[in-house]
C-alpha cells in the first residue's frame, strides 16, 4: 500500500542572479492518508516551497513526487487543476479571499470549477459556511469581515470541495491566539472526519497539538516524528554542533 | 457554467469604473455608432430611390436622342410607331418637351414655372400617377385627344392655382409665351415641399403638339418610353437602341446619338454609386472599431496584471486554464458588447437627427412628390453591428485571456 504524498530527494532550487538559493534540498518525506502533521522551522527554512510542491502549485527543480501514488511531473495542468479541485483544500495566511466576490461567492469557487450546477453549489456552500458558523455573512463582501471570520470563509471555502487533504500555510499566523486555536479546533476537527491535514506553524504551542511534527531547516528535515517528544520543539541554535540530526 | 458568473463580474467591474468603462468602450461607441448612421442613411436613401421606382414604374425607359450637326432627327410620329410595331414589349411612349419662357395670369407673371410638353402616355389612370410622380387632384389629365388636335390646354400644379386663381383655376385661362391655354387639371401639392415660386408646384403640363408649336421646334431631345412590365423592359430597351441604330445607320450608336436607360438601370446604378460610397465610409468606420479592439486588449493586459493574485486563487482552487481563459474573454466580450449597445443606440439617435436635418433637403433633390426619407438601420446591420463589437471583443480579449490562463500558479498567488 503506497503512501498517500510522498517526496523522494525533492530540491528546489532558486537562481538568484550569481546566488543559487537551496530552498528545498534534499527532502525525503511521507504522508499517509490522516495524518495530521505540523510543519515547523524558522522563517525561510522552506515550510511554504514545500507545502507549494504538495499542493500542486509548484514542481521541484529535482526529485519526484507521487500523490495518490501518481506521478505529478507525469500531469497536464488540467489534471492538476482537477486534483488540486477534488483532493486538496488551501488554506492560507492572508485568507486570499476575492474581494470582488460576496462570501457565498467565494465559497462556491470551488465547486464552480467542478462543474457543481447552481442550485447545487449554493446549497453546499452555505452548509460549508453553516460549519464554520458565518451562514448569515454569506451576502457579505470579505472586506466587511474581521481577520478571523475571513479565515473562517476560507476554511469553508476549502472544505465545500469536500477534499482529503487540507493544506494550510499559517492559518493562525494573522489572528490572534484565541482565534487562532478556534481555527486550529476546526483543523482538529477535519483530521477527527479523516482528512489528512498538513499546518505549516512558527508557533510551537500550535504544532505540538499535531500528531507529527516535521522540522525543516535550512531546506533539510532535520527532524520528523511525534509531536511529544521534547525534541520536536527544540529551537535549534544558529551553531550546527547543536543540531538535532534528522530521524 | 460558469459563463453567468463571468458575465455578472464583468459587468460588476465595468459598474465600478465607469469611467475607465467608458474610456475603454470609446473606440467601440464611435466605429459602431458611425456604422449606424452610415447603414441607416444609406438604407434611407435606398428607400427613397425605391419610393420613386415604384412611383415612376419599374417599367418606364427614357431615351434621349440629340441629333449631332445637320443629320435628321426622328419625329415624335417615328416613336410612335415603334411602340405601334412592337406591342410585345412596348405600351406606350411621352415625348418630353422642356419649355422656357413665361406664364401670364392678367398682369401677373411668372417665370420661374417649368413647363413640360407631354402626351397621354405620361399619366396613369389607374394609379393616378404621372411618369415624374404627381397626382392629379381636379379635373382631369391631358388625353390623346388634346395631343392629337394640339388643343390649346394645360394642366397646372397647386402653387399656380393658389396664386394665379386663388384656388379655383378649372375652366379659367393663362398664357405661356403669348399663347392662351384652359386650364383643364390641377395637380396635387406635394405636402412634404414648401410651396414657392419655382419650387415642384410651381409647373404645367401641356400637350407636347401644343408646347413644340409654342416653342417653335420639330425637335424632341426626350422621350419616355413604357414597356409591358419590368421585365420587358431590357427587351424593350433593345428593340429602341436596334431602332435607332437604323435610324442613324450606325452599328453601335449609344452615347454617339441617343441614350437609353431602364428604371432598373437607373435605380442600380444610383444603389450602385451608394453602396460603394457606404463601402468606403464603413471602412473608415472599421478603423475606429480596430482602434476600439486595441483599447480593450489594453485594458484587459491592465486588468489580467491587477488580479494576477485573484487568478492564482483561482487556480489554487481548481481552474483550469481554459476556466481562466474563458473568464477573461467573456469578460472582454462583455465590455465590448455594452459598447456595441451604446454605439447603436447613439448610432439611432444620430441617425434620426440627421433625418429632421437633411430629410427635406433630400426630398426636395428626389423632385417627386410623396417620397419620404427614414434613416432607420435594417435589423440585419442591427445585428451586424452588435455580432462585430462582440467579435472584436473576443478577438481582442484573447491574447490577454490566453496570458491570464498561462500563469503559473504559485507565482500568481505570490504577485502583489
Ligand atoms: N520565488 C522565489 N524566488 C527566489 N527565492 C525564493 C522564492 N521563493 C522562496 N525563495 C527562497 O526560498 C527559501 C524558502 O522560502 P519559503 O517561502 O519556503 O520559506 P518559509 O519557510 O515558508 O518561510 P516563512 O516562515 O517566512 O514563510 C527562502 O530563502 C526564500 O528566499
Ligand atoms: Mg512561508
Amino acid at each position: 500500500m503506497g503512501h498517500l504524498i510522498e517526496l523522494k530527494q525533492v530540491y528546489k532550487i532558486y537562481q538568484m542572479g550569481s546566488e543559487t538559493v537551496h530552498a528545498l534540498d534534499g527532502v525525503d518525506l511521507t504522508i499517509d492518508q490522516g495524518e495530521f502533521v505540523a510543519i515547523v522551522g524558522s522563517s525561510g527554512s522552506g515550510k511554504s516551497t514545500a507545502m507549494n510542491i504538495i499542493g500542486c502549485l509548484d514542481v521541484p527543480t529535482s526529485g519526484s513526487y507521487h500523490l495518490g501514488g501518481v506521478d505529478v511531473s507525469t500531469m497536464d495542468d488540467d489534471e492538476q487543476a482537477e486534483i488540486r479541485n477534488k483532493m486538496l483544500g488551501f488554506i492560507f495566511q492572508q485568507y486570499n479571499l476575492i474581494p470582488k466576490l460576496t462570501v457565498l461567492e467565494n465559497v462556491e469557487l470551488p465547486l464552480l470549477y467542478a462543474g457543481v450546477d447552481g442550485s447545487e453549489r449554493r446549497k453546499r456552500a452555505l452548509q460549508s459556511l453553516e460549519r464554520v458558523g458565518l451562514k448569515e455573512k454569506a451576502k457579505n463582501l470579505p472586506s466587511q469581515l474581521s481577520g478571523g471570520q475571513q479565515q473562517r470563509v476560507s476554511i469553508a471555502r476549502a472544505l465545500a470541495g469536500t477534499p482529503s487533504v487540507i493544506l494550510a500555510d499559517e492559518p493562525t499566523g494573522a489572528l490572534d491566539s484565541r482565534t487562532g486555536r478556534e481555527v486550529l479546533g476546526f483543523l482538529k476537527q477535519l483530521n477527527r472526519e479523516g482528512d489528512t491535514v498538513v499546518l505549516i506553524t512558527h508557533d510551537n504551542s500550535i504544532a505540538v497539538k499535531a500528531d507529527r511534527i516535521v522540522r525543516l531547516q535550512d531546506g533539510k528535515i532535520i527532524y520528523d516524528g511525534d509531536a511529544h517528544d521534547p525534541r520536536a520543539v527544540v529551537q535549534p541554535h544558529d551553531d550546527p554542533e547543536e543540531e538535532v540530526p534528522a530521524s | 457554467m460558469n459563463f453567468t458568473q463571468s458575465f455578472r463580474l464583468a459587468l460588476k467591474s465595468l459598474l465600478t469604473s465607469k469611467m475607465r468603462a467608458v474610456l475603454t468602450m470609446l473606440g467601440i461607441i464611435i466605429g459602431v455608432g458611425a456604422v449606424i448612421v452610415i447603414l441607416s442613411l444609406g438604407n434611407g436613401l435606398t428607400g427613397m430611390v425605391q419610393q420613386q421606382v415604384d412611383k415612376m414604374g419599374i417599367n418606364m425607359i427614357q431615351a434621349q436622342i440629340w441629333a449631332p450637326g445637320d443629320m435628321a432627327t426622328p419625329d415624335p410620329s417615328d416613336m410612335y410607331d415603334v411602340v405601334a410595331a412592337h406591342p410585345d414589349v412596348l405600351t406606350g411612349v411621352s415625348p418630353y418637351v422642356n419649355v422656357t419662357g413665361v406664364v401670364r395670369r392678367g398682369d401677373e407673371k411668372y417665370d420661374r414655372t417649368h413647363m413640360y410638353g407631354i402626351s397621354e402616355v405620361m399619366y396613369n389612370a389607374a394609379t393616378n400617377y404621372t411618369m415624374d410622380g404627381e397626382q392629379v387632384s381636379k379635373g382631369r389629365f391631358i388625353t390623346y385627344l388634346d395631343v392629337e388636335h394640339r388643343e390649346p390646354v394645360c394642366v397646372i400644379g397647386a402653387y399656380l392655382e393658389q396664386e394665379a386663381f386663388h384656388g379655383d383655376a378649372l375652366g379659367k385661362s393663362l398664357s405661356i409665351n403669348g399663347r392662351s391655354l384652359t386650364v383643364i387639371g390641377v395637380l396635387k401639392r406635394n405636402a412634404e415641399l414648401e410651396m414657392m415660386e419655382g419650387s415642384q408646384d410651381d409647373q404645367v403640363y401641356l400637350p407636347y403638339t401644343t408646347a413644340l408649336e409654342i416653342i417653335g421646334s420639330r425637335w424632341v431631345g426626350l422621350y419616355l418610353f413604357t414597356s409591358t412590365s419590368g421585365e420587358t423592359a431590357q427587351a424593350a430597351k433593345s428593340v429602341l437602341a436596334n431602332w435607332l441604330n437604323v435610324f442613324f445607320r450606325t452599328d453601335d450608336g449609344e452615347y454617339e446619338y441617343y441614350y437609353i436607360t431602364t428604371m432598373a438601370e437607373q435605380a442600380n446604378m444610383i444603389n450602385g454609386m451608394m453602396s460603394v460610397a457606404m463601402g468606403v465610409l464603413v471602412a473608415i468606420a472599421a478603423i475606429s472599431l480596430l482602434v476600439g479592439g486595441i483599447g480593450i486588449m489594453n485594458i484587459m493586459l491592465v486588468s489580467v496584471t491587477e488580479r494576477t493574485r485573484e487568478i492564482g486563487i483561482r487556480k489554487s482552487l481548481g481552474a483550469k486554464p481554459k476556466d481562466i481563459r474563458s473568464q477573461f474573454v467573456i469578460e472582454a466580450g462583455t465590455t465590448s458588447a455594452i459598447g456595441g449597445l451604446l454605439g447603436i443606440g447613439f448610432g439611432c439617435l444620430l441617425a434620426k437627427i440627421l433625418e429632421t436635418l437633411l430629410g427635406g433637403m433630400l426630398v426636395q433633390s428626389m423632385g417627386t412628390s410623396g417620397i419620404t426619407f427614414h434613416a432607420t438601420p435594417t435589423l440585419g446591420a442591427i445585428g451586424l453591428s452588435f455580432g462585430v463589437s462582440v467579435g472584436i471583443g473576443i478577438l481582442f480579449g484573447y491574447l490577454p485571456a490566453n496570458k491570464a490562463a498561462k500563469l503559473n500558479p504559485i507565482d500568481a498567488l505570490r504577485y502583489d
